[in-house]
């Protein structure tokens, strides 16, 4: 008897120990039993604005941190951002902001297909618990709201960009016009756009054809885009000299541009009739099966001159390796920064970075072409000019300055 | 004509993706997302032309009993046998169940994938050949490329002892600085030079990608 009674006191204990434990993980609505384990400081001063410079359909949120973050042993350990359409219920969670983190963008849905569609001009209220590592400890701040969502016509943190679009549209535009009225441009030498005509007098003199890789960019890209002018040069004189062309392609459209692009050119050679339409074609659009078919076609063919400009990945080098195994001179040029150590290593001559798109004009001659590259070289010396004010402003600390080259989107 | 309506064109779209870039509403947004859709439905367009020319390109070979013209009877196979059994014997040619075809799948996983990997994997040997070619001390410059290049190299190894913290810092200032410096300054030549063909093909100055009358 006494036993069992010793055993019922344990139990009741037991149950009194628990029951106070599981009180003790707080839980704010609960307020009815004293906690044993008291919650971690609520986080303070929640605020929400409209996030400026976007379409809408986003919040941005920031608070004081709890004085418990990251400290102690009620140690927050982040935020939950709850967000609603009605101030007493209907709370969702939107995300958690790890500790030390004072600001959330809330962003929803922009259509109403979307499942966390975030209309704009709707209220919406937010709360915010302060979390710890126990999912039953936390503390929860005050609701905010009503807010609203808007989208804006303009934005505002890319004024800089658009100043610097007209400068620079305006500088080109002069240099075009001064040029039309017959100013020497001096333009430096690329070396190796020089060695293009060399490539392809060796290609003749041999008897073999020139390789032209466009890389695997789209049409869309810039680079392509200045590469299908190069392509344009380089065909015509192909056609001049009456050597074969080579144009594996890795994008149906690029191929379609590029077959226009050669056709011209031997047009404007006076030699319509030396055009194959199997010249440019298309390979794969696959980057490793395209590597195989253009190392195949080095290999078979055994090129005079490789010729890769555009855009490259991997493959720059597979392929450039490839060619000089192959014996062919090789001339590159990308605007893609890692792959150029590649094609420095590999080629007998390469354009680096922006020689590739002063290529078409250096070929052509053109004033209004060597008019851009005017514009170019002074928005060059503008951007060294402020690059060395800003190192000054960053070391003196100058931060007003400093402040007007930070774009946020 | 010819020239000018496709000019047209491009100057009026070229001014909207611009208009598009700086004005963040719905509506922006949603011209932006119908132009980019039409990509998708050229390229689609497109696709079907650079087919033809595959096999243009692959029936002349094997016609003509080029060299190597074998390999392009392999291309062929593959290209046909992965649309018939991509579309499942013709059981599935308006949706994607097809793709799940029990012999397009083992051709893509068990033949195409192995050999992309094959091809990248070579890319290792090619870095050992090229590097030994870039690296010969043949100049001040290129023992300056070597140094830099041993010292970025060694970093990582753990049998330096109390060098290794040297030559960490050394190597993490390599790339930092002066690496970085001249990363940069091409990069900033690249988008100037980006603006300016960009601009260029906007207002009709570059024109070769549009062909000939």
């Amino acid at each position: 008897m006494k036993l069992k009674i010793l055993m019922l006191c344990c139990i009741m204990f037991l149950g009194a120990v628990s029951a106070g434990l599981a009180q003790g993980n707080i839980d704010t609505s609960s307020q009815t039993t004293t906690p044993t384990i008291s919650p971690p400081a609520s986080p303070g001063n929640l605020r929400a604005k409209d996030t400026p410079n976007d379409n809408g359909h986003s919040i941005t949120l920031s608070w004081d941190l709890s004085s418990d973050d990251g400290s102690g042993n009620k140690s927050v350990l982040g935020y939950k951002i709850f967000r609603s359409t009605n101030r007493d219920s209907g709370f969702v969670e939107r995300g958690v902001s790890p500790s030390g983190s004072k600001e959330y963008v809330d962003l929803g849905g922009a259509s109403a297909e979307e499942n966390d569609y975030m209309p704009n001009n709707s209220d919406y209220y937010y709360k915010l618990r302060a979390i710890t590592a126990d999912s039953m400890i936390f503390a929860e701040m005050a609701i905010f709201g009503p807010i609203q969502t808007t989208g804006q016509w303009y934005n505002t943190s890319r004024t800089l960009i658009l100043l610097f679009v007209l400068l620079f549209t305006s500088l080109m535009v002069y240099f075009i016009v001064k040029a039309r009225k017959g100013a020497n441009l001096f333009v430096r030498k690329l070396a190796g756009i020089e060695a293009v005509d060399v490539a392809i007098g060796r290609a003749t003199e041999m008897g073999k054809p020139i390789l032209y890789v466009l890389g695997l960019g789209t049409a869309a890209d810039i680079a392509t885009i200045a590469s299908f002018t190069i392509l344009g040069r380089v065909a015509k004189k192909v056609a001049e000299y009456q050597t074969g062309l080579i144009v594996p392609c890795n994008d149906p459209i690029v191929m379609t541009v590029a077959q226009e692009t050669v056709r011209a050119s031997y047009l404007d050679a006076g030699r319509p009739e030396a055009y194959k339409e199997n010249m440019v074609y298309f390979a794969t659009s696959m980057q490793f099966p395209y590597v195989a078919a253009v190392n195949g076609t080095m290999l078979r063919e055994l090129p005079a001159t490789n010729i890769y400009m555009g855009k490259f990945y991997a493959e720059s080098l597979l392929l450039a390796e490839t060619g000089a195994l192959a014996g062919s001179i090789q001339i590159a040029g990308t605007d893609e920064v890692a792959q150029i150590p590649f094609f420095v290593v590999a080629c007998d001559y390469t354009l680096i970075g922006e020689e590739l798109y002063a290529a078409s004009a250096y070929l052509g001659r053109e004033p209004v072409l060597l008019g851009s590259l005017k514009a170019q070289d002074y928005a060059k010396a503008a951007i060294i000019v402020l690059a060395i004010i800003g190192m000054i402003a960053a070391n003196f600390h100058w931060n007003n300055f400093t402040e007007i080259f930070h774009i946020t989107n | 004509m010819k020239r000018q309506i496709p000019l047209a064109f491009v100057f009026a779209f070229a001014v909207i993706m611009i208009i598009q870039y700086f004005v963040p509403s719905d509506l922006s947004m949603n011209v932006n997302e119908f132009l980019l859709k039409w990509i998708y439905i050229i390229g689609i367009f497109a696709l079907a032309l650079g087919i033809w020319s595959l096999i243009r390109v692959s029936y002349m070979k094997i016609r003509l009993k080029k060299p190597d013209w074998g390999y392009s009877i392999i291309t062929l196979a593959g290209l046909f046998s992965m649309f018939i059994f991509g579309f499942d014997y013709g059981r599935h040619f308006f949706s994607s169940e097809g793709l799940k075809n029990y012999m397009f799948l083992g051709f893509f996983d068990n033949i195409l994938i192995p050999i992309q990997a094959t091809m990248f994997a070579l890319l290792a040997f090619f870095i050992a050949s090229a590097a030994y070619r870039a690296f010969r001390a043949r100049s001040i410059l290129a023992t300056l490329l070597l140094l830099s290049a041993m010292i970025v190299m060694l970093r990582f190894n753990p049998y330096l002892g109390p060098i290794g913290e040297y030559m960490e810092k050394t190597a993490s200032w390599l790339l930092n600085v002066p690496n970085l410096a001249a990363k940069r300054a091409i990069i900033i030549g690249v988008g100037l030079g980006g603006v300016a063909t960009a601009l260029k093909v906007m207002l009709g100055i570059e024109r070769a990608y549009l062909g000939k009358d």
